[in-house]
């Protein structure tokens, strides 16, 4: 029996932003912001895009809304190739495909009550009878955990989680397939993060939701994603299902990532030894030579220098863009490299 | 809101206040009498005390002060000191309605002008319109106002004789010979009013079009035309609205000098010649005309806030 085809398919995708400088505003540089990532996600999956900031994620994520074009590369919804879809069909597509964004503080409209910014949706895409629509948003909110009432709130009427629950029961309003959460829960306090997660999770079950779920925070995309990539300067540097991501990091920059996620156990955490990551993320404007991770990688050698490592299968539906793979996995094994305890004499 | 009304309405009392006793002490400070701007010398000590007599200035500054307080109370502004002895308050009811047709059609124009200027380079940025608005615009900021208004009179009243060059006619005789007669002195003060107002709308649109909640609107799938109006706009319009009340202060005081090139008898021409003439109820009463436009044009716009932002709605 063949795999169910994919919802959503991305494929060698490339995004450039062009700098430009002078008085006739020449292009000087070019910032590689996305260069050459692919991914799948199948229908009710949840698929999470890690990395530091500036690695690319959001920016993948824009480009599956169609809030900006890719520079190269194919992006397919549901079997069809979002550059060729005439003007009904995007329509289509971009009901179909919502988005909850960051911070809730600045990305509801601070002139339009929560009732009118979720009902707007409905209103132009003749979603529902203008009869209907109230009874629509109170639906919304319930399913979001708020009471009727919410729809008569500004915005900066309600706490932090309220207003995460507003952009997720606007997105909601146009029946989606998928959503993008765009770091959806990284603005908010611990406490409701989890109430948000859930919130997700149980929609997911619910409304047979898919995800692409952008984050930096390795626990909460661990705990809600199916799969995972790790994204590095624009490229997905290791691709896995969650759990074994997590278990067996193949690639070293993976690797660091884990290792720099705190232990929840203060006096373990004390005593934790982390080696952390030498040097900066490089500018994508002027990425390095060969493997771009290589002036911070650990089991760098002369030939990460000079070649670009291709996003290999290491093992099914597990894929590293990694040289060197067998030494990372040795160094992040050994007791004595890697996170280290030091319980006894404190 | 009426508690907030009331404190704001004693507040601008207060304000006025404050600027008619400092323009009734300021005036006395100046060089120069009324008696001999009048007379011109052609009078002798016994007339000139005779005329200050009459005129009730021989009395002491403080009294002089309290009379005019006193009589201001009444709705008396006392008349002019200068020639007819006309009232003050008939001088400024004539004047009145032409200083503010002049403001508010120039005030019109320009907003006419800096809107669609404003949005154009602030969607188009840093685009060859966005360059020419902007050079436009610091063009206006740059020319003074008389200038523009003497160019403007020799371009369109002198060589094209499309406009008279000088004069006024009342809104209520000739709606399109008031226009005729306003619309050189309106462009005139509202060119530097308008560029102002749209280098603000840009500056303003550009950090609200990239907003979080713009890329919510957009996700949501509305119209280039919905985003503009229905989301962007009134975000953008905040500060501005702000920095129009300021800047309507601009428009007074151009109002001032072009109302003089285009021999326009409205405040700034009844100021004028008022402080040239030493004639002190008038420059007062003017003074004080001019200050109540200023403070409840500023209120106004504090009132507009609460309509246009509900973050500052006032409780």
């Amino acid at each position: 029996m063949s795999a169910p085809a994919p919802l959503l398919q991305v494929q060698d995708l490339h995004v450039n932003f062009e700098i430009r400088s002078g008085l006739l505003q020449r292009v000087s540089g070019l910032i590689r912001a996305v260069s050459g990532v692919s991914f799948e996600i199948e229908r009710g999956k949840a698929f999470g895009l890690v990395g530091e900031s500036g690695c690319g994620k959001s920016t993948v994520a824009r480009a599956v809304l169609q809030l900006l074009e890719p520079s190269a590369g194919q992006i397919i919804y549901d079997g069809q190739d979002l550059a060729q879809l005439d003007k009904a069909d995007m329509a289509q597509f971009r009901r179909k495909v919502q988005a909850v964004f960051q911070d809730p503080y600045s990305s509801l409209n601070p002139r339009m009550k929560a009732g009118y910014i979720i009902a707007e949706p409905i209103h132009v895409h003749a979603l529902k009878p203008p009869g209907e629509i109230k009874a629509e948003v109170a639906r919304l909110l319930d399913i979001c955990g708020l009471p009727a009432r919410f729809a008569d709130l500004y915005p900066h009427e309600m706490s932090g989680g309220q207003r995460q629950r507003i952009g997720i029961a606007r997105a909601l309003a146009m029946g989606p397939e998928l959503i993008v959460c765009d770091e959806a829960v990284s603005a908010l306090d611990v406490s409701i993060q989890a109430q948000i997660i859930n919130l997700l999770e149980e929609l997911q079950r619910e409304l047979g939701l898919t995800y692409l779920f952008i984050g930096h925070d390795l626990s909460v995309v661990r705990h809600i994603c199916d799969d995972v990539a790790v994204m590095y300067l624009g490229r997905i540097a290791e691709t896995a299902p969650s759990d074994t991501l997590f278990s067996d990091p193949s690639h070293p920059y993976t690797q660091a990532l884990i290792e720099a996620v705190p232990n929840p156990d203060p006096d373990a955490e004390v005593n934790r030894i982390i080696e952390p990551l030498a040097g900066e993320v490089p500018s994508p404007a002027n990425p390095p030579s060969g493997c771009v991770f290589h002036p911070r990688c650990p089991v760098a050698t002369e030939r990460c220098h000079h070649e670009e490592p291709a996003l290999e299968a290491i093992a099914p539906d597990h894929a590293t863009a990694c040289w060197n793979v067998s030494a990372a996995r040795k160094r992040f094994t050994d007791p004595t490299t890697k996170t280290v305890l030091q319980g006894a004499e404190k | 809101m009426t508690s907030y009304m009331l404190r704001r309405l004693i507040g601008s009392v207060i304000v006025m206040w404050a600027v008619a006793t400092l323009v009734f002490f300021m005036l006395r400070l100046v060089p120069g009498d009324p008696i001999a701007a009048m007379l011109a010398d052609a009078g002798g000590p016994d007339e000139i005390a005779a005329m200050k007599a009459q005129l009730g200035l021989d009395r002491s500054v403080f009294v002089q002060y309290g009379i005019w307080f006193a009589n201001m109370f009444q709705g008396d502004l006392g008349n002019s000191i200068y020639g007819s002895r006309v009232p003050v308050s008939q001088i400024i009811t004539e004047a009145f309605p032409r200083t503010i047709s002049l403001s508010l059609l120039a005030f019109f124009i320009a907003m006419v002008i800096a809107v669609p200027a404003g949005i154009l380079s602030a969607t188009r940025r840093n685009t060859m319109t966005d360059n020419t608005v902007s050079l436009f615009a610091f063009l206006g900021l740059s020319m003074p106002d008389f200038w523009l208004a003497i160019l403007l009179i020799i371009i369109f009243a002198a060589n094209l004789q499309w406009l008279p060059a000088i004069g006024y006619t009342p809104i209520d005789e000739s709606l399109w010979q008031w226009f005729r007669h306003l619309i050189l002195p309106a462009i005139a003060i509202g060119t530097a009013f308008s560029a102002i107002i749209a280098r603000m709308i840009r500056s303003s649109l550009l950090e609200v079009l990239n907003s979080d909640y713009m890329r919510t609107a957009r996700s949501k799938g509305l119209t280039p035309r919905m985003l503009m109006f229905g989301h962007a706009l009134p975000n953008a319009m905040i500060p501005v609205i702000t920095v129009i009340g300021i800047a309507f202060a601009l428009l007074i005081s151009g109002a001032v000098v072009v109302e003089n090139v285009f021999a326009i008898k409205g405040l700034g021409r009844v100021l004028i010649e008022g402080i040239l003439n030493r004639d002190y109820p008038v420059v007062q009463g003017a003074v004080l005309v001019v200050s109540a436009i200023f403070v409840f044009s500023n209120l106004i716009v504090d009132l507009l806030y609460g309509l246009i932002d509900p973050r500052i709605r006032l409780n």
